[in-house]
């Protein structure tokens, strides 16, 4: 139960991926100029890097480092990223056309996003910090990728709440674009240094 | 001759990835706390880049349009790892301080982006000038905002110590560091848009003497 709040609280706000950690920035600063394609896109990243996280972990502890390939493991990684991520898209587009209207476009920008690699190769990487002396399994790895997702979409969202209000605001023409965004964003990382 | 200036031009400053396109943005904002680290990073993308660009450029004839993205994401990758090998055994004080971002290098935007939008389509020679241009460009970026960062959070100057004032928020990656790189980008631009005024105020002004002599 520790180790559980631990990587809750971990994940989603002490070492949130994007204040803390600045993984995906990307889609962080690309995506969020509106709220509802912030959610999509949030949602779609949380998602990936969970079923990653659940393919990538048993296929390094039990194929690639038994076989001593572990150095492999970017390509590996990436490989399968690039596969799951399709295969993602042709199932989504079969089941739910609707759902794939509202998050499918957002699908393949998901497969050079930092957020998903980065989180499948911490997971094999030391934990410690987080879950003490408890010992690492899959079932730990998924649920901190699942909530690494979810702090992620937490503040894309409220990015882009704070980036719909600017709109109406006059800047200057030299910090318009990427400057007052990276500006916004700094002041969300300093309110996110309380905890 | 005058190719490669523009190419080179292009990559240093006119389509710098760091403050005009905005490329690559993670290990920017994760790294430029430490200058040395910084520069570490930037070195590790001018060679994997220039060597990707090189690799995907003699190959554009051999790989298939429709498959080409695995393709670079294949030379990519194998770069990365042959890279983090070497930096592990050479160098393992600069592996340390990059962590998790050595590996993220596949996922970099600048790469995909340079083998996509120009070494598909030139010769090797050309390629290979983009491929420095492009991360020499990103690699002074990182470094200077890596001084300024660093300059403020730790008070020292790649590693040497200068002052003892301090400011928190620099000395840790998140909100001191996008704030240096939005004011970074501003201060570009800015420089940018004035250069390029002034040179289109001059070319006008040239036109029309011109056209006022030829009347004449």
């Amino acid at each position: 139960m520790a180790v559980l709040i631990a990587i809750i609280l971990s994940a989603v706000l002490t070492n949130n991926f994007i204040t803390k950690q600045t993984y995906g920035i990307c889609p962080f600063l690309g995506v969020s100029k509106k709220t509802s394609s912030a959610l999509g896109m949030g949602v779609a990243v949380t998602v990936v890097m969970a079923i990653a996280t659940a393919v990538t972990y048993p296929i390094y502890t039990f194929v690639m480092v038994p076989l001593n390939i572990d150095f492999l493991e970017i390509i590996f990684f990436i490989f399968i990223i690039a596969s799951l991520v399709q295969m993602l898209e042709k199932i989504i587009q079969k089941l739910s056309p609707s759902l794939y209207n509202s998050m499918g476009i957002y699908l393949p920008l998901i497969t050079t996003n930092c957020a998903v690699l980065g989180v499948t190769e911490l997971v094999i990487g030391d934990m410690s910090h987080i879950i003490g002396d408890a010992a690492m399994n899959m079932g730990w790895a998924v649920l901190y990728a699942l909530f690494a997702g979810i702090g992620f979409t937490l503040v894309m969202v409220i990015m882009s709440g704070i980036r719909e209000k600017i709109n109406y605001y006059k800047t200057p023409k030299a910090l318009s674009g990427f400057p007052i965004a990276m500006i916004t964003a700094s002041f969300i990382c300093m309110a996110f240094l309380v905890f | 001759m005058n190719k490669y200036k523009k190419i080179t031009l292009d990559g240093l400053i006119f389509q710098n990835p760091t403050f005009m396109l905005v490329l690559g943005t993670c290990p920017t904002l994760g790294l430029i706390t430490s200058a040395t680290s910084a520069a570490g990073m930037g070195i590790c993308v001018l060679v994997v880049l220039t060597l990707s660009n090189i690799i995907i450029s003699a190959l554009r004839k051999v790989i298939p349009n429709s498959v080409r993205v695995p393709c670079y994401i294949v030379v990519i990758a194998t770069l990365v790892t042959l890279v983090r090998m070497v930096l592990d055994k050479f160098v393992p004080d600069l592996y340390e301080s990059l962590g998790g971002f050595l590996a993220l290098i596949v996922v970099n935007c600048i790469i995909l982006g340079r083998a996509e939008a120009f070494a598909n389509k030139h010769t090797v020679g050309e390629a290979a000038v983009d491929g420095l241009a492009n991360g020499l460009g990103f690699t002074v970026a990182l470094t200077l905002m890596g001084i300024v960062c660093e300059f403020l959070g730790s008070g020292s100057l790649f590693g040497l110590h200068i002052m003892d004032f301090t400011i928190g928020i620099f000395a840790m990656p998140g909100a001191g560091t996008f704030l240096v790189y939005g004011l970074f980008i501003a201060l570009f631009v800015y420089i940018i848009d004035n250069f390029e005024r002034s040179r289109r105020v001059k070319a006008n002004k040239l036109s029309r003497e011109n056209l006022l002599k030829e009347e004449a």
